[in-house]
């Protein structure tokens, strides 16, 4: 209400011919404002972390600071290289494993999750290997492939597989039965069911399998050269913990969170082209 | 309409269906017997539960009888058919569908025209139903009664001898199931198709129809036809004429008749008599 005690209205010329609709304009930081405060949060915190390193207030026995952590890396992957040579050789492990689980897991889950029969055949194995910690096959493992790079592969490709699995099997069980109802209305065969409402319906679970695979076959990589081996990230953060190189050990941390990160970023790309016909929301 | 040859012969169409815990099925169709002539539209109506989704099911063939047999322009059907096309309740839609791509998709499974007839047929249909300028959206950016249009123009672009409709409008607003009735009267006196059209709304029936089936329920079964007399083109202003009016009171003091029996309305005396008990 203005001073006269009057309801104000919009202008009677508003919206008339000459104002032209605007469409309303955010600023940078309203399109980027989970960007701009997680990364304000993170430099706080580093920030913190330094100045508390820089004070000599740390034991690097036991802890270390953002600049030591960061030099390390540096020198370990362009500098003297040591932690390249791991690195490659752990990507390897990774990518090897990880690849070979998505290749079985998803058509196997799609399979299990269409048809009936295999599927109460092998329900209680999956049931009962996903239920395992991994890590007790580790010893078996090693006993099978031996020390290399074939047991820790066989590691990752174990830690991702049921991930990737299930939730192929679960995406081909939650299709919508009233779209399959409209397809079979048109005379849809099983291979059109399948290729045109199974299989895009089930696209996004298989990303949701895929990253949570590459979470636990990161564990596994780890675990794997940790257990067993002398080569690989796992294995040098195992060897910098015995000699308190906490500066080598967080740069080993970095490594492997920053995988994680980056691979996922990827997927969320893939899952994003797939599900272009979304409505966007934030 | 004797004179025209039937397109959709029912026979004596029984289904029941068993439940948990209930030891006898329960009928949901029994012996239903009806015939649709070609170019009619036909609508049943009855109070739910009186399988008449049940028997458009079966006239789809996604559903099997338990008895008796649907033939359509004199060949009986034993699952669904490329002399069919069905428009659902809920539209249905592949989400990661374009309108285009949607209209385009039962004539792709049914596989009736080649490739340059469908784009055709696509684009005719979506004109038709009055989507020009849609055919790049995704469901998600169409509202409910677009949604429909697009699940109309997908069943009328596969040209179907006969058009099943279970209920399409009855997910929409009371505005937009209005506006959707007329269009769907516009659009059929273009199309000249067949329909069967299921609904439990009476004014809808009679408003489209050329004959109202009103099933009853409990069991479900045919119970009464009533031809609709009134000359087309119709508009909604037919709604509010008294002999429409009369006609609808006609259907609807038959179908709570069905309900009062059946115990899904319930008078005052059996409340008072309860309460008594």
């Amino acid at each position: 209400m203005n001073a006269d005690g009057q309801v104000s209205v919009i202008p009677a010329d508003a919206g008339a011919a000459g104002a032209e609709p605007v469409r309303p304009t955010e600023s940078f930081y309203q399109r980027n404002e989970g960007a701009i405060v997680g990364s304000l949060s993170v430099v706080f915190v580093l920030a913190i972390w330094q100045a508390a390193w820089s004070a000599g207030r740390i034991d690097p026995l036991f802890f270390s600071g953002p600049s030591a952590i960061f030099a390390r890396l540096w020198d370990g992957l362009f500098g003297s290289g040591d932690i390249l040579e791991h690195l490659a050789f752990s990507a390897q492990n990774f990518a090897t494993g990880f690849s070979i689980a998505a290749l079985v897991a998803i058509p196997l889950g799609i399979v299990l999750g269409w048809y009936r029969l295999p599927r109460l055949i092998l329900d209680p194995f999956i049931n009962g290997l996903y239920s395992t910690p991994r890590i007790v096959f580790v010893p078996l493992i090693v006993i099978w492939f031996g020390l290399g790079f074939a047991s820790k592969a066989f590691i990752v490709f174990l830690s991702a597989f049921f991930p990737i699995l299930l939730n192929a099997m679960a995406g081909v069980r939650t299709t919508d039965d009233e779209l399959l109802g409209a397809a079979r209305s048109f005379r849809a065969t099983q291979w059109d069911l399948f290729r045109t409402v199974v299989l895009p319906s089930t696209v996004p679970f298989i990303i949701v399998g895929l990253r949570q695979g590459l979470a636990h076959g990161l564990i596994g990589v780890v675990v794997g050269e940790f257990f067993a081996g002398s080569k690989g990230i796992g294995y040098l953060v195992g060897q910098a913990g015995m000699m308190f190189k906490t500066d080598l050990l967080f740069a080993c941390v970095v490594i492997v969170a920053g995988a994680g990160i980056g691979i996922s970023a990827v997927l969320q790309r893939v899952e994003g082209y797939f599900q272009s016909w979304r409505p966007s929301s934030n | 309409m004797g004179s025209r040859p039937n397109k959709l012969v029912a026979t004596g169409i029984s289904k029941y269906f068993w439940m948990k815990g209930e030891p006898d099925p329960i009928p949901a169709l029994t012996n239903v017997t009806l015939s649709i002539a070609e170019g009619e539209f036909v609508c049943i109506v009855g109070p739910s539960g009186c399988g008449k989704t049940t028997f458009l099911n079966i006239a789809t063939g996604l559903l099997a009888p338990d008895a008796g047999r649907i033939e359509i322009a004199g060949k009986q059907i034993d699952g669904p058919g490329r002399d069919r096309a069905t428009v659902f309740q809920q539209p249905r839609l592949l989400p990661w569908r374009t309108t285009l791509a949607n209209v385009t998709y039962g004539m792709e499974l049914q596989r009736k025209f080649d490739k340059s007839e469908i784009e055709d047929r696509a684009a005719h249909h979506i004109r038709l139903v009055g989507l020009a300028g849609f055919e790049r959206h995704y469901p998600a950016e169409l509202s409910g009664g677009m949604q429909q249009r697009v699940n109309l123009a997908r069943a009328l672009a596969t040209d179907p001898e006969i058009l099943l409709m279970d209920e399409p409008f009855a997910a929409l607003d009371a505005q937009t199931r209005e506006f959707m009735q007329a269009e769907l009267l516009r659009i059929w006196s273009h199309a000249g198709k067949t329909v069967l059209f299921v609904t439990h709304q009476i004014d809808e029936a009679a408003f489209l129809s050329d004959r109202v089936i009103v099933f009853g329920t409990r069991p479900g079964r045919l119970k009464q036809e009533f031809a609709v007399p009134f000359e087309r083109p119709r508009t909604l202003a037919l709604k509010r004429r008294p002999d429409f009016l009369t006609l609808v009171d006609g259907i609807w003091a038959l179908i709570e008749e069905e309900g009062t029996r059946a115990g899904l309305v319930r008078t005052a005396e059996a409340t008072t008599g309860e309460a008594r008990a």
